[in-house]
């Protein structure tokens, strides 16, 4: 690696366009949204206007969002991403394991099959899943068709997760494959050859081995529920919402915008602080390359 | 006594483990049936139950003489294809200077050029309608209720695609001998030589799968063209979105399996042409 | 499992490894091992020794459990554990990347395979102890194995199979992710620990020296097949085969034609020297080799009086200076070349002839070989 001084032309032309363009497209976006999150709407002549803000209004906006409503809404979120997340991870580990192991011409193919899905529009995946979880939709049909249900799949909270675990699983398996791949296969056989039943091996050395992977699925697939409106919005009911949708609301029909972004922001933080677990995990992970 | 092992059958060949196989073909049959099920909906003939009527190709004659349809998949794809090539060039820039340079508050930049992955794209789009309709506000161009500046979606993908792009270019960089560069330049080449004939040759392959990743990403977007397109700008994804809301259409299955097929063999064909590197050398 | 196979030969009570007709078939049609039947002893210190891709490694991977055998018997300490999985068997092994896991400290590595079998704990670190001590690791017990050189990591990858008190210890490659100097070191240490805790070592190695040097009896392979199980000794003077002679040590082979068959001996015609008479008892197709060690030759400036003596007069291509000793290559008269290893006598005589020199090279005629196969 070079010191940017030996060749400052060359360094400015690389650093020039993506710094713009980040800064232009990026970083003063959020800037607005920032500043608005501080704002309320101006009262001209007596009414609350449409589009006009007082800047710098204080903090209303943030405790506002402390309102017990809003409070649950934001607990559901947490949780519901929280149970996703661990479907996840419970259906994509043996997924990654499986293709890590498989004959070497086939692994690619059946990394292929599991991801191909994921290229896919994400309306379109929620709208396809909306056909099949319906009251009158395919798997209801099946169950009818051997004397039971129908069974209520969407609408509800089971619809919600998964939602969002057949839209985000392709997020868990893609890491946990490139860390089990990588994994020296000879530290499981070490731990077999030296009297290691496959559960022990299992716990004590795979697991710990592929916990950067399972940190980094963890946080790709976390991350994305938390902001979630459209699985919400589309397979969940009125009373399923969750804070995307609070704040796909108040950027709408209840046109709150200053509200809106406050929210936003909120959830924003709540990125970070996930981000911020992981960084302080991965620095934990002395040993383990991550 | 444990269980013994089958003939020639190692005790890490996970791969052939029943139940392993078993819970892969179930994930298969959970994540392909909604998409099959669409598609095959697309060529049933329409009825209120949503059984199955029969063959026909009536769904995508009306998509295609469903004007708003037809333009707001063309608006999706005009979208997708400059905002890859903005993406790809940007990020490809981006990944090459991280590569290449060591300079002050580099830590702090890589972590700035990380923030459009990480951030919820929900925040990514409020904060893209808030830049657009107040500076559209700023320069009086739209005074409406919910003002937008039109033509103005095709940017707001990109953002979040370049640090993707660079991301996959500089994993592929990572595996460059930097010995091939000084050779270059020993033996006479210029800095812009060096690069166009040993470095873009060396990173065609995360360039191909960079400009993949961003089309379809651009493509996949919903989220954020959802708050930031305007009524002339409108597309696939928000129009289908919008019909969903107003109940089932069979042309949206006939329309979706067009964007599916799109997606799927540029996705193919990138796989392809990535191919021969993995191979090979 | 197919007992009436095992009572064919009841292995002979210092049998400690018996393989039987084992063969190796990996998907896609590749015969790593082919039909291969030999047995190791108690306390021997065997090397399975062979170019890359002959398969040693295979049937080490088949003793240990690692992989299993398409066909054919493995048996330890008596018992067909063909198919007994590798936490089963009574073997351990160092890995040729000795898979010292990254996230246990020294003393946790060692003690896991004590650990997952429910040792109980006070016996657990005794024993890591005494096998820390063994290894001379205990300063470092509590090391994380991303602070150790390669030399240390492999002696925890000893020590945490040692404490197993395993019936055979398998080493994969042992010394191959070692520099020089450490190999030396490392090839001295572990003759002296198969010494000391008394149990049969088996080796992989591609390297003939330290196959040599270390290993009690040794098995050629090449192709999935054994070629040749003998002592170091025997097979460095007595090579069955042109593989196995020219695989260990250097060898000079000299094809020659069959002109006439003896009861116990041939007559070759060998280019350049003319008709040779050799002993042999073994069956003789038309051509055989004649196969003579570099340091066996001999060099003199005028023609040797011993009529006894095979002679040749030969043209000196090139000389290389090793100190003690000179690499001498010398031409025959038909071109091909011949390697002479030479004592240097004097400081500054060196091997006494240089480049172009015509001198006479002889040999006696038993210290050449005849090789059939």
């Amino acid at each position: 690696m070079e010191d940017w001084k030996t060749n400052r032309n060359v360094f400015w032309t690389l650093a020039t366009p993506g710094t713009l363009w980040l800064i232009a497209f990026f970083l003063v976006p959020l800037a607005f949204l920032f500043v608005l999150s501080f704002s309320s709407k101006a009262m001209i002549d007596g009414q609350i206007s449409i589009n006009q803000y007082d800047y710098f209004s204080g903090l209303t906006n943030y405790l506002r969002s402390f309102n017990p409503d809003i409070v649950s809404i934001f607990i559901r979120t947490l949780w519901w991403s929280a149970l996703a997340t661990l479907a996840c991870l419970i259906i994509a580990y043996p997924i990654a394991f499986g293709i890590c192991f498989a004959p070497d011409r086939w692994r690619p193919l059946l990394l292929m099959l599991i991801v191909l899905p994921f290229w896919i529009n994400l309306l379109i995946r929620t709208y396809a899943l909306m056909a099949v979880l319906r009251d009158n939709g395919l798997v209801n049909s099946a169950l009818g068709a051997v004397g039971l249900g129908p069974l209520p799949l969407m609408n509800n909270t089971f619809g919600v997760i998964f939602g969002l675990v057949y839209v985000y699983m392709p997020f868990m398996v893609l890491p946990l494959y490139a860390t089990i791949e990588r994994l020296d296969k000879s530290f499981l056989e070490a731990s077999l050859d030296l009297g290691g039943t496959q559960f022990q091996t299992f716990r004590n050395i795979t697991l710990p081995l592929t916990m950067p992977g399972i940190v980094t699925g963890v946080v790709l697939v976390f991350i994305p529920c938390l902001g979630t409106f459209l699985t919400s919005e589309l397979l969940g009911g009125t009373s399923s919402w969750m804070i995307g949708n609070v704040i796909q609301s108040q950027f709408g029909p209840a046109n709150d915008w200053p509200f809106g972004s406050a929210l936003s922001l909120l959830l924003m933080y709540a990125t970070f602080a996930v981000l911020a677990v992981r960084a302080f995990l991965s620095r934990n992970s002395k040993g383990v390359d991550v | 006594m444990a269980a013994l092992l089958k003939p020639g059958q190692g005790p890490l060949d996970y791969g052939k483990r029943r139940w392993l196989r078993a819970v892969f073909v179930a994930v298969l049959v959970m994540l392909y049936t909604p998409i099959l099920v669409l598609i095959a909906y697309s060529f049933n003939i329409q009825n209120r139950g949503g059984i199955w009527k029969g063959f026909t190709l009536e769904n995508y004659a009306k998509a295609w003489h469903n004007s708003d349809l037809m333009s707001a998949l063309l608006n999706s794809l005009s979208i997708a294809f400059i905002s890859t090539i903005f993406a790809t060039v940007i990020g490809a820039m981006v990944a090459v200077l991280l590569w290449r340079f060591r300079f002050p508050g580099k830590a702090a930049y890589e972590g700035a050029m990380a923030l459009p992955i990480v951030i919820p794209e929900i925040c990514m789009g409020v904060a893209m309608l808030l830049f657009y309709a107040r500076t559209g506000m700023m320069t009086g161009m739209t005074h409406l209720p919910w003002p937008l500046n039109l033509g103005t979606p095709s940017p707001s993908p990109t953002s979040p695609c370049f640090p993707f792009v660079a991301v996959v270019v500089r994993s592929r960089l990572v595996g460059f001998n930097r010995q091939l560069e000084e050779a270059s330049k020993d033996l006479g080449a210029s800095e812009w030589q060096t690069f166009t004939r040993i470095l873009i040759p060396y990173m065609m392959p995360g360039l191909v799968a960079g400009a993949l990743l961003a089309f379809t990403l651009s493509l996949d977007d919903f989220v954020i063209t959802f708050f930031t397109s305007g009524p002339e700008t409108v597309t696939f994804p928000v129009k289908i979105y919008s019909m969903v809301k107003t109940g089932v259409k069979y042309e949206v299955n006939a329309a979706s399996t067009i964007l599916i097929v799109i997606t799927i063999v540029a996705t193919v064909i990138a796989m392809k042409l990535q191919a021969p590197d993995k191979a090979g050398h | 499992m197919s007992s009436a196979n095992m009572s064919d030969a009841p292995p002979s009570p210092d049998t400690i490894v018996s393989i039987r007709n084992v063969s190796k078939r990996f998907p896609g049609g590749v015969t790593a091992v082919d039909d291969i039947s030999f047995d190791i002893a108690q306390n021997e210190f065997f090397a399975l020794l062979g170019p890359s891709g002959c398969g040693k490694t295979t049937l080490l991977r088949m003793i240990s459990g690692l992989e299993t055998p398409t066909s054919g018997q493995i048996l330890i300490d008596g018992q067909d554990m063909s198919l007994t999985p590798p936490n089963k068997r009574p073997t351990n092994m160092v890995f040729q990347s000795y898979a010292v896991f990254p996230h246990m400290t020294v003393a946790d590595n060692v003690a896991y395979g004590l650990r997952v079998t429910g040792v109980a704990e006070d016996e657990t670190k005794r024993r890591v102890g005494e096998a820390l001590e063994m290894v001379k690791l205990s300063h470092l017990a509590q090391r994380k194995p991303d602070q150790m050189s390669g030399g240390q990591r492999q002696r925890v990858a000893l020590a945490r199979a040692l404490v197993k008190r395993p019936k055979v210890l398998l080493l994969d490659e042992p010394l191959s992710a070692l520099d020089a100097k450490l190999r030396d070191d490392m090839r001295m240490e572990l003759t002296r620990l198969q010494e000391t805790v008394g149990i049969t070592f088996i080796i992989v190695t591609h390297d003939q020296d330290e196959a040599l040097s270390m290993a009690t009896r040794i098995a050629v392979m090449d192709k999935g097949a054994v070629q040749q199980i003998a002592t170091p000794a025997e097979l460095y003077e007595h090579p069955k085969s042109r593989f196995v002679a020219d695989f260990i040590g250097k060898v000079n082979l000299i094809e020659g034609r069959v002109v006439s068959k003896k009861p116990n001996a041939v007559v070759l015609d060998v280019p350049s020297i003319g008709k040779m008479e050799m002993a042999t008892k073994d069956l003789v197709g038309e051509t055989a080799a004649i196969a003579v060690r570099p340091e066996k030759l001999k060099i003199t400036k005028s023609e040797p009086k011993d009529a006894k003596l095979v002679k040749v007069k030969v043209a000196i291509r090139d000389v290389a200076y090793y100190g003690d000793t000179s690499d001498v290559v010398a031409s025959l008269p038909d071109g091909q070349d011949l390697y002479v290893t030479v004592q240097n006598e004097s400081r500054e005589g060196g091997s006494g002839v240089e480049r172009g020199d015509k001198v006479w090279m002889s040999w006696e005629p038993k210290d050449s070989l005849l090789l059939t196969e």
